[in-house]
């Protein structure tokens, strides 16, 4: 009886190992692989034991035109597409008070990857181009504030180009041009700015 | 004696000779064409005596009336409907259900067939009809029906070069224009277009008429013509399109690769090539004199796209429109510097369009208008962007200076042509275009209340594709509830304008003495 349990709590064991390696490595997306769906990059349910670490974010400023950095923690994930997804997800997220987010309300990550060449690919959700409050300087913080938070945790990446919709854009709002892949401007970063 | 009687004689024939032709009319030089929603059919009408007239049975047949001598009246009645009108025989006047109107001359009998002048349609017949009758005789129409036939009146206000055209659309109608190999042609969405054109062209436009394709006039260029382009605005309740014509470039090279490879610009003068004997072979063409003379204005938004929206409802694509037209009218009227803009009311434009706007009509001088939003509604401020070029900007620019082309010309020099990425022409101008910044930053702190952070580069898609420097200016801050009430206000958008035009003159003399193109 009890080396029959033995055996029943080990093919347990191994079965929870293999979950755990099909949600976690086993679907981290290539190059190629097409988007995920926006339920599949939720931010996993966090208890306290989840491993976390403490992730750079960025928010408005209290002077409404710089980004703020601020650190927050996020679940650890393995790989950098998992943990670059974790990241953004909380990046969208409204931030605790008194930070105001940059991010147009209702942004939904849809996919997160990177190519060989270190570029960063984030695909929001089509809402996000409707629901922009527009305005040059609400883009550009709304923009950089997901550039800076993929480049400043992921420092492999160098560069992010923002997809709406799963398509490259022309611009969020009618301004910024994400036709490339940007790189960080810390001229926007508040204690950073460097001159014009 | 005989002789002279023979003279008499011949004398009375000529002088009789035209009466019965007189009598009978003439045909005038262009038939009148009748336009209704059933479509278009000619209208028989004669001349007699300087009137034009159209026979009365004609008319009874096409507009379903009665018509009836009248001894007693001393006319002829027309019914229609329960009402009549009687046009009198021997004076120039009808009776319109009682009102007297006048006409160009009474009805005149011809061959058994009662005549009318053609103005008896709309003066007398108009007034009983279940239908509007609008005779618009300079273009031969006689409109019957709730027809859309604006009038297209053409005129050449400059011969230039650069020539400079305008048609007006009356009433406003929306229009769209192409430009292909000499020829630059307007459509105008309507039933029928009423053209009064000029006779005869000016400038780089041979000829203003009627194009091939309905609705259309055709602009057909002289073979100096360069590049053409047109805006359309609509003012009080007109259309009205502007159309500039630049002259061939003066390097026939950097125009056969302009037409193949995107913006391309002329490189510096090239050192002049040796005849056999070791003499300079002299250039053909003189460097054009650096001068600013084309500015394209921007107007930020418009049409679907409001642009960022006050809480009060303020939207950011009509203030731009309105500083636009402003300056529009400043810098033509006191600098004499000719002012596009890329839209002249309220629609969408894309940003390619813009761009295109200014790299087609090679414009000096780019200036972008938009109103801002940030997060915090206490934010207020005017700012100045000009372009951040990141790495691959970066290599644009670089490339544009290491790959240049010699071509030659005409004369056996070579003239040498910077290639650069269509979509990142600005990388060339970047620091003309901080120039630019500055000087608008500087004029606009005397006039309005400055951004804490009042300039800065970042990447603008519309800034990306134009070959000028360029600047894209933040007038206020829709998001801050005062600044969004002064938006609207006479004196800052006076301002504003006052400032951009300071900046403008200022940035003038900075090209005119730096000699940068």
């Amino acid at each position: 009886m009890t080396s029959r349990r033995v055996v029943l709590l080990g093919a347990g064991a191994i079965l929870v190992g293999l979950l755990i390696w099909v949600v976690g490595g086993g679907l981290e997306r290539t190059d190629n692989a097409p988007p995920v769906s926006s339920e599949a990059v939720a931010e996993p349910a966090m208890s306290s034991e989840v491993p976390r670490i403490a992730a750079t974010l960025f928010v408005a400023s209290t002077n409404g035109l710089t980004l703020a950095p601020i650190l927050q923690e996020v679940a650890l994930a393995e790989g950098l597409v998992p943990q670059g997804r974790a990241i953004l997800t909380a990046q969208l997220r409204s931030p605790p008070p008194p930070y105001r987010s940059v991010i147009p309300e209702g942004t939904q990550l849809r996919a997160f990857y990177v190519t060989e060449r270190g570029d960063a690919f984030v695909d929001l959700s089509f809402e996000t181009d409707a629901r922009h409050a527009g305005g040059t300087s609400t883009e550009l913080l709304a923009v950089y504030g997901i550039v800076h938070a993929v480049t400043t945790n992921l420092t492999t990446i160098q560069r992010v180009q923002i997809l709406i919709d799963g398509r490259e854009a022309d611009t969020w709002a009618g301004h910024v041009d994400l036709r490339r892949p940007l790189e960080p401007d810390m001229s926007l970063v508040q204690g950073a700015r460097s001159a014009p | 004696m005989r002789g002279s009687a023979t003279f008499s004689l011949a004398a009375l024939v000529l002088l009789l000779a035209p009466m019965p032709h007189a009598q009978e009319g003439t045909a005038p030089a262009t038939p009148l064409t009748l336009l209704s929603p059933d479509g278009q059919e000619s209208v028989a009408t004669i001349v007699l005596n300087g009137a034009e007239l159209v026979a009365l049975d004609d008319v009874a047949a096409r507009f379903q009336i009665a018509v009836r001598e009248d001894a007693l009246a001393g006319g002829i009645t027309l019914s229609y409907n329960g009402q009549n009108v009687v046009v009198s025989t021997d004076q120039p006047m009808a009776s319109v259900s009682g009102r007297l109107v006048a006409l160009p001359s009474p009805a005149r009998r011809l061959d058994d067939r009662w005549y009318v002048p053609l103005e008896f349609l709309p003066r007398a017949l108009g007034p009983i009809y279940d239908e509007r009758i609008d005779l618009r005789r300079a273009s031969r129409l006689l409109v019957v029906g709730d027809l859309r036939v604006p009038r297209v009146t053409a005129r050449i206000d400059s011969a230039g070069p650069p020539t400079r055209a305008t048609l007006e659309i009356a009433p406003a109608a929306p229009v769209s224009i192409t430009t292909e190999a000499g020829r630059l042609t307007v459509h105008v969405d309507a039933d029928a277009l009423d053209l009064l054109l000029p006779a005869t062209g000016g400038g780089l436009i041979e000829l203003v008429r009627r194009g091939d394709a309905p609705m259309t006039v055709a602009l057909v260029l002289d073979s100096q013509a360069g590049v053409a382009t047109g805006v359309s605005e609509d003012v009080d309740g007109v259309t009205r399109v502007t159309v500039d014509i630049a002259g061939l470039a003066p390097a026939t090279g950097a125009g056969a690769a302009s037409s193949a490879a995107g913006p391309v610009v002329p490189g510096p003068p090239p050192s002049p090539a040796l005849t056999p004997d070791g003499e300079a072979v002299p250039l053909l063409l003189s460097a054009p004199p650096v001068r600013l003379e084309t500015i394209v204005i921007d107007p930020g938004h418009g049409g679907d796209d409001r642009g960022a929206v006050s809480g009060g409802g303020v939207e950011e694509k009509t203030i731009t429109l309105a500083i636009a037209r402003r300056l529009r009218v400043a810098i033509e009227a006191r600098l004499g510097i000719r002012v596009i803009l890329t839209r002249g009311d309220d629609r969408s434009v894309s940003l390619d369009e813009r761009s295109a706007v200014a790299n087609n009509s090679k414009a000096d001088l780019f200036l972008s208008l938009h109103m801002n939003a940030a997060p915090a509604a206490s934010v207020a401020g005017a700012e100045v962007l000009s372009l951040r070029l990141d790495r691959e900007g970066e290599d644009a620019r670089r490339a544009a200076a290491s790959e240049a082309v010699a071509l030659p010309v005409l004369g056996g020099a070579v003239r040498t042509i910077d290639l650069i990425q269509w979509d990142l022409a600005q990388a060339r101008h970047v620091d003309r275009s901080a120039v630019l910044a500055e000087m608008l930053e500087d004029r606009l702190r005397t006039h309005v209340t400055m951004s804490s952070q009042p300039r800065h580069r970042a990447p603008l898609r519309v800034l990306a594709g134009v070959d000028m420097p360029a600047a894209l200016i933040e007038m206020a801050y829709l998001s801050n509830p005062e600044q969004a009430q002064l938006a609207t206000s006479e004196p800052f958008q006076t301002s504003v304008t006052q400032a951009i035009y300071d900046a403008v003159v200022a940035f003038r003399a900075y090209i005119e003495t730096q000699g940068v193109p």
